[in-house]
């Protein structure tokens, strides 16, 4: 119980932090409708071309969105030496792992909503036929991005050259997940045979567990000096 | 270390603690025993190991050798225990800049598993006159009264052992003498007191016993009555050390 109010405090401070400062949410979404926009005009796409390159274009702008939204989750604890702060109090390490990986994964599931939106809008495109398919693709596959994101923006935090590092360190890890998700939701955007776009979920599903998982344990790894 | 030292219980014992970054050799072999009601100030020139040693015994940093006990047990392995028992103010304050000092204190309270958190927080506020500008966002407080705000955060759980970073920086004149007075009671309620401060007369004015460093190795550890200040670099009064 004591964990779970920990998990939930963690949570809700990251986001009173980022109601307040407005650093992480506002750049990630310019960021990612930036992606869209410039697609837009580097690909004037007829409508199936569009479907073949909807999905890579999707998972791009949340993975470079995502980047934005882990190098500020460990910025404003660096500042103050606040994560050390935390660390002096009796708890969990791993708490401090799922407290901030529930607020990044509300922040992505924000940005991913405005990207998703506007490539509707922007490539005439309905997402309404496969809306539950692509949502239960887009949770598994941000979870196990964010639980990435979040271990190695503690990782990078540590480090001088941190926000290069931290896409150095991601995008090879999250090369599955990333290419498994766009592979999902490309058959979930065409209408593909259900069992297809089922298996396309369970493997999005599996990969972003086992990050998550792993991650979890390691966090403890990374907090040490 | 004092004479009655070896007989009574340490809440706090280093034993043979070295820390090197690299090359650096930040604490070399370090040999030390705190008991409660301990008030001890660590003196030492910059680069001394002094905030390395005080992060050490916060279990923010484990040793590189030796082993740290806290109350005879590995203060690694049973971290929850001694962390729920210490209170650290550094140089840095661990407060959020967007948060108020109030909220801070929640957020710290929460995560120290405290009941009664808003009685607590009222009176940890309370205690360095800082209650009236806890509702602002720490960001647009004063570095004094920043400071006030983090050892509010450091007294807030009541702990029974303190490590004091440089604790009077920023403060101003009634502050520094509210800290003076609460530094001065502690050791008769048990609890014990580690503290730098490069104010040595200041220093001397709230501690018995002196722990001077010098390269990361103890130079000195025994009454401050006793210590050899010329032979250990320490101006006498007057000439304080900066």
């Amino acid at each position: 119980m004591r964990s779970l109010s920990v998990i939930w405090a963690i949570f809700v401070k990251d986001l009173r932090v980022e109601w307040r400062n407005r650093e992480t949410l506002a750049p990630m979404c310019v960021f990612g409708l930036l992606v869209v926009f410039l697609f837009n005009f580097a690909f004037e796409t007829a409508h199936e071309e569009t479907l073949r390159l909807l999905p890579g274009l999707l998972w791009i702008a949340f993975a470079f969105s995502g980047i934005l939204a882990f190098n500020r989750s460990f910025a404003a604890e660096r500042e103050n030496a606040c994560l050390e702060g935390m660390l002096l109090a009796p708890i969990d390490p791993s708490a401090i792992f799922v407290g901030k990986l529930l607020a990044n994964l509300v922040f992505l599931g924000v940005t991913e909503a405005v990207i998703v939106f506007a490539a509707a809008v922007w490539y005439n495109f309905s997402f309404l036929p496969s809306l539950g398919d692509f949502a239960l693709i887009l949770f598994f596959g941000t979870l196990g991005y964010a639980a990435l994101g979040t271990i190695f923006g503690g990782v990078a935090a540590n480090t001088r050259m941190r926000e290069v590092m931290l896409p150095v360190l991601q995008f090879p890890v999250a090369f599955w997940v990333l290419i498994l998700g766009m592979d999902a939701t490309s058959d979930a955007l065409r209408g593909a045979a259900r069992g297809d776009i089922a298996r396309g979920v369970l493997r999005v599903a599996g990969v972003s567990l086992i990050y998550a998982v792993v991650s979890f344990l390691l966090f403890e790894y990374v907090l040490e000096e | 270390m004092p004479a009655d030292a070896a007989s009574a219980k340490p809440i706090l014992e280093l034993r043979g603690v070295s820390k090197y970054y690299g090359d650096l050799v930040a604490l070399r072999h370090v040999e030390l025993r705190v008991e409660p009601g301990d008030a001890v100030l660590l003196y030492g020139p910059n680069g001394a190991g002094k905030t390395t040693l005080l992060r050490t015994m916060a279990a923010l940093s484990r040793p590189t050798e030796g082993e740290v006990l806290f109350n005879g047990e590995d203060i690694h392995r049973n971290a929850g225990l001694s962390k729920a028992r210490v209170g650290f103010v550094s140089h840095t304050t661990f407060l959020y800049g967007e948060l108020t000092g109030r909220e801070n204190l929640r957020f710290a309270g929460t995560l120290f598993g405290l009941r009664d958190l808003e009685r607590k927080i009222d009176r940890a506020l309370d205690l360095f006159a800082v209650r009236e500008r806890a509702s602002e966002p720490v960001r647009g407080l004063s570095r004094g009264l920043q400071q006030r705000v983090s050892l509010a955060r450091a007294f807030l759980h009541d702990p029974d052992f303190l490590l004091l970073d440089e604790p009077f920086t920023g403060l101003d004149a009634a502050a520094v003498e509210s800290l003076e007075t609460i530094l001065r009671r502690l050791p008769s309620e048990r609890k014990a007191i580690i503290f730098s401060n490069h104010d040595f007369e200041q220093g001397v004015a709230l501690s018995r016993r002196l722990v001077a460093l010098e390269r990361g190795r103890l130079r000195y550890d025994g009454p401050l009555s006793l210590a050899p200040l010329e032979s250990l670099g320490i101006a006498p009064a007057g000439k304080s050390q900066a």
